[in-house]
């Protein structure tokens, strides 16, 4: 049967005396798989964000001409 | 001759249009598997009776090497098929893998680093496994550079891919190399061809491991793939559709 291993918070931060080295493996771990999300999602916004701008500045530009025509 | 579904396949609207229905549930399966496996194996596993708990790296440390390597494969295949059939899809999955690639590798390399003081006595040795992985960390890294080495567009994705499918054949040296140099890491705990050598307790957990990595691992190529898609589309009519606003600018170009 699956058990907690640990008797205490303090036990299962301690690891036996390995907490550093598994709870930096859990905290990178952690800070990669969130970064690969997080990355695309805000370079997403930013690419949505250009075109918009892009396309607006050519709309602007299409209107002057025919209004100077 | 008839290949217009396997353009169909490689045409960026199609995988945009999937991704956006797919990605909320993929996303939702990662998470859960990934929780649900982190705190088994860091808190219900029973401890290992030779390294005790540094071991439970382990749920880290294989599940990221295995993804490092797979998404090496799948960068050159992605690499490959732009060559062949000139995809431009493939080459924007191909550009999408080599970031992700590389940071599962630089966590492969870190977990096992943490994990080598404690049982070896030393964060790097210069063996056959650690320096092979580095290796495929400078593969990846030379795949991300090249991108960026030439101004014509199809001239980095050729050369990208070129260096991708040549750096292949880094992968069986990594997979054999615990077996054909003398090594202090251990050989490979799962293998395809019999039972693992690890009792069920602990073996289980990091199965969850291994699969909610594997869903992540799709999430982050999706996302990183639909930014490249944008990045590439950007003059085409559904994009300019997907931003709405500016509907009546790209109407001029349409017709």
């Amino acid at each position: 049967m699956v058990k907690f291993q640990f008797q205490s918070i303090s036990h299962l931060l301690d690891m036996g005396g390995h907490g550093f080295y598994v709870w930096s493996a859990v905290i990178v771990t952690l800070i990669v798989i969130i970064g690969l999300i997080v990355r695309p999602l805000l370079q997403h916004r930013v690419v949505l964000n250009q075109i918009a701008q892009e396309l607006a500045r050519e709309k602007l530009r299409k209107k002057t001409n025919v209004e100077g025509n | 001759m008839n290949w217009v579904w396997f353009y169909r396949l490689g045409s960026p609207l199609w995988f945009y249009q999937t991704t956006t229905r797919w990605l909320p549930w993929l996303s939702l399966l990662a998470f859960i598997l990934l929780a649900t496996g982190l705190v088994w194996g860091l808190g219900f596993a029973p401890q290992d009776a030779k390294q005790g708990n540094s071991f439970r790296i382990i749920y880290m440390h294989v599940p990221a090497s295995f993804l490092a390597l797979a998404g090496y494969f799948l960068m050159a295949a992605a690499g490959a098929i732009g060559l062949i059939w000139k995809m431009k899809l493939s080459y924007m999955v191909m550009k999408a893998a080599a970031p992700i690639g590389a940071a599962l590798t630089f966590l492969a390399l870190f977990t096992g680093a943490v994990w080598g003081m404690p049982t070896w006595g030393s964060y790097w040795v210069w063996d056959a496994r650690i320096t092979s992985m580095l290796i495929l960390l400078f593969l990846y890294f030379g795949v991300l550079a090249l991108q960026y080495a030439f101004h014509n567009e199809e001239a980095s994705n050729k050369a990208s891919a070129v260096l991708a499918l040549v750096g292949t054949v880094n992968i069986p040296i990594i997979y054999k190399s615990v077996d054909w140099w003398y090594t202090l890491h251990q050989p490979s705990t799962i293998k395809l061809t019999s039972a693992p050598s690890m009792h069920p307790d602990m073996f289980q957990p990091l199965l969850v491991m291994i699969l909610g990595f594997y869903c992540f691992y799709v999430v982050a190529l999706c996302l990183f793939t639909r930014v490249e898609i944008l990045r590439r589309e950007r003059k085409t009519t559904w994009v300019g559709d997907l931003i709405g606003a500016s509907n009546n600018a790209v109407e001029g170009e349409k017709w």
